[in-house]
């Protein structure tokens, strides 16, 4: 076990390089504000920090929720062994979620304002309640697995006798959070491209999240079956990807009837910049992988399930940066590239959420006590699932394509009324 | 005069009479105390250190502000109250609040507030159309400075009715429309002009409706639909964990039968 594969060694000097990078923007942003570390102006005010730590960084944890529910709350057992992975994986989520805030935010040093400041009509008055509440629901579904290593019997049961409750209450504000970050954006119909506003976005963004909590888990049991050679069971896994077609399923169909009953589902063929993308993300994110995982034999094989799940991942990961970034440039008149240094934060605190996550793994009882897996023998995969690498070519091709096509800044202003900022350094 | 003074302020612009002398922006420059940005105002943008611009729009004019907006979007998107509609009418900002999310700068309609990118304490920036100076009872410095009568300051509800009699007036000068009466809810900057909202570069297609109900309709259902969600999740526990039981139990009696 303590045998570790050479190519870690590379993801590790690979992480170095990051976190040195991170931590000189971490010094830039906090010692010369946000105009001197970010490409945000106020034409775009919100940018990747919003975009990938916190829209995606809330979606990518809410495997916790999903499996903590199935377990607890509908008791079906065979998918405890999946608690705990999922539950590490929300809790260092969430953790990284606020972390990302305070960078984010003019004013971090006020985070804590909305706990004595109320406004009850703002979704971010809700979504800043949610991740407070919600962290701190993690922490203690989280803290059996740290009591049992540290052997403290008093809190362990404490905590254990109040975990349905916890659980309960956790999948009511989990529900109440994912969607609230699609309601975030029910506010400007007149900003963001029509093939992304929607009335339902609150509930695309909570079933999107369900599918995309559980590739998450697929995801991060087969990096762990790499590093440390600790996974799930492949057959709870399989189950896995059964539930990812279910929610992707409900998903494509309330996204198409949405696009129809708006009258936006013209723009959806489409070939320009939002939708190359927008086709990009639903092949992705969506149609392939429904595809894919309704095959068994792709199901029940190691890496039919890892792509499919990468796919999931990459799909709804797009869709959140086409909502909260490039849906709105057009409106905007402007254009968002992200610095290199919001990049280099972004990139160190996903990678600070790897870390922490092996380091869990090794020292903590997070997956199931390793069974050696005699070397499977591996089916070969029938043709259809080499779907899976035309697809990552066709959405990569689409969504260059888009790229490629994007209103450049300049005319974009002259076709709005706002003219562009210009950050100057004249005093 | 006690009911006039309770009703709310407004400003009328009529673009038809702005000569685009830019008095208002040097004013509003002044009163705020804000620095030099631009050696030709009608080159100038909106920004944390310029709160109004006068725009060349054809032949004429058209002056960009902040909105006031009778059910302003920032108000009900900031999550600390740090944007507040006064009964005065002006729309002002509580500086000691703001944790700088800067939601409101993404979903005022009217892309107005604005934000010091450079400072390590940043501030939301915008007309406040000079709450201070209203308290007092005087105009706003704008107005005041305003040369041509092009910008001016009152009550909402009189200010309205001369928009209407100078349409009335001048049919064929004017554009049929008073913007701000009732798009989104109503502004408390209204604007008449001898050419379009669109093409003094207002945003149009908003609908009449305040946008703040769009994320109402969704946040004032969730304390019920957190009960009932809770009580149908305790339910779902109650029921599968009782089965479980019955199950063990059934199970036991048939192995002490045999």
């Amino acid at each position: 076990m303590k045998a570790r594969l050479p190519r870690l060694t590379f993801w590790r000097v690979v992480l170095i390089l990051i976190l040195a990078a991170g931590l000189f923007s971490t010094v830039v942003r906090f010692a010369l504000g946000l105009g001197a570390s970010t490409a945000l102006s106020d034409q775009f005010p919100w940018g990747l920090w919003i975009g990938f730590d916190v829209l995606c960084g809330v979606a990518l944890a809410a495997g916790g929720f999903t499996i903590s529910a199935v377990v607890y709350i509908f008791h079906i057992e065979r998918f405890r062994p999946i608690v705990r992975p999922t539950i590490l994986t929300a809790f260092l989520g969430y953790s990284l979620v606020i972390v990302g805030l305070i960078f984010d935010l003019g004013r971090g040093y006020k985070i804590y304002n909305p706990l004595v400041m109320w406004n009850p009509h703002s979704v971010m008055f809700e979504v800043a309640w949610c991740v407070m509440l919600y962290t701190t629901v993690l922490a203690l579904e989280f803290s059996p697995i740290l009591f049992e290593t540290l052997n403290w019997r008093k809190p362990l049961s404490v905590v254990k006798s109040v975990m349905i409750p916890l659980v309960i209450l956790g999948v009511v504000l989990s529900t109440l959070h994912q969607s609230s970050l699609g309601t975030l954006f029910l506010i400007v119909p007149g900003k963001l491209y029509p093939l992304w506003y929607s009335p339902l976005l609150p509930v695309l963004f909570f079933v999107s999240a369900v599918a995309l909590g559980c590739a998450m888990t697929i995801f991060e049991s087969f990096l762990s079956w790499r590093a440390f050679h600790r996974r799930l069971e492949l057959d709870l896994l399989s189950d896995l990807g059964k539930v990812i077609v279910v929610a992707l399923g409900v998903y494509m169909i309330l996204r198409v009837q949405d696009l129809i009953h708006n009258g936006t589902w013209s723009l959806a063929f489409g070939s320009g910049y939002e939708a190359r993308l927008f086709q990009a993300e639903f092949i992705l994110g969506v149609l392939a992988p429904i595809i894919l995982l309704l095959i068994p034999a792709v199901r029940h094989d190691d890496f039919g399930l890892f792509a499919s799940s990468v796919m999931v991942i990459a799909g709804i990961v797009m869709n959140r940066l086409n909502v909260s970034i490039t849906g709105l440039e057009r409106a905007a008149g402007a254009s968002y590239v992200p610095s290199w240094m919001e990049v280099a934060v972004t990139l160190s605190l996903t990678g600070i959420g790897f870390l922490l996550f092996s380091l869990a793994v090794r020292y903590l009882k997070i997956f199931p006590e390793e069974q050696e897996e005699s070397a499977q023998q591996r089916l070969p995969l029938p043709a259809v699932a080499q779907l899976s690498r035309p697809a990552f070519s066709l959405a990569l091709a689409l969504a260059t394509d888009g790229v490629l096509k994007r209103p450049s800044a300049e005319r974009a202003a002259a076709e709005t009324t706002t003219t562009m900022v210009h950050v100057s350094g004249a005093p | 005069m006690d009911q006039a003074s309770a009703s709310p302020r407004a400003l009328l612009y009529d673009s038809t009479l702005c000569i685009g002398c830019g008095a208002c922006y040097d004013a509003c420059k002044e009163r705020n105390g804000l620095p030099e940005t631009t050696d030709d105002f009608l080159t100038d943008h909106l920004s944390a250190n310029t709160f109004t611009i006068v725009q060349e729009r054809g032949d004429g004019y058209m002056r960009r502000m902040c909105m006031h907006c009778v059910t302003p979007t920032c108000v009900s998107v900031c999550p600390v109250g740090a944007l507040e509609k006064t009964s005065m009418g002006p729309v002002v900002y509580h500086e000691d609040r703001c944790i700088g999310c800067r939601y409101c700068v993404q979903a005022c309609p009217f892309s107005i507030p604005r934000y010091e990118w450079s400072s390590l304490t940043p501030r939301v920036r915008k007309c406040d159309m000079c709450a201070d100076r209203l308290a007092k009872g005087m105009p706003t410095a704008c107005a005041e400075a305003c040369p041509a009568g092009a910008t001016k300051f009152g009550n909402r509800d009189e200010l309205i009715a001369e928009a209407k009699s100078r349409i009335a007036a001048s049919p064929d000068t004017y554009v049929n429309h008073i913007y701000g009466l009732e798009e989104i809810g109503g502004t408390s900057v209204l604007v008449i002009s001898d050419v379009s909202p669109a093409e003094l570069g207002l945003p149009t297609g908003l609908g009449d409706d305040p946008l703040p109900s769009l994320t109402w309709d969704v946040l004032d259902k969730i304390p019920r639909f957190s009960v009932v969600v809770g009580a149908f999740l305790g339910g779902v526990w109650w029921i599968t964990k009782r089965r479980e039981e019955v199950r063990l139990a059934e199970g036991k009696e048939v192995s002490n039968e045999s």
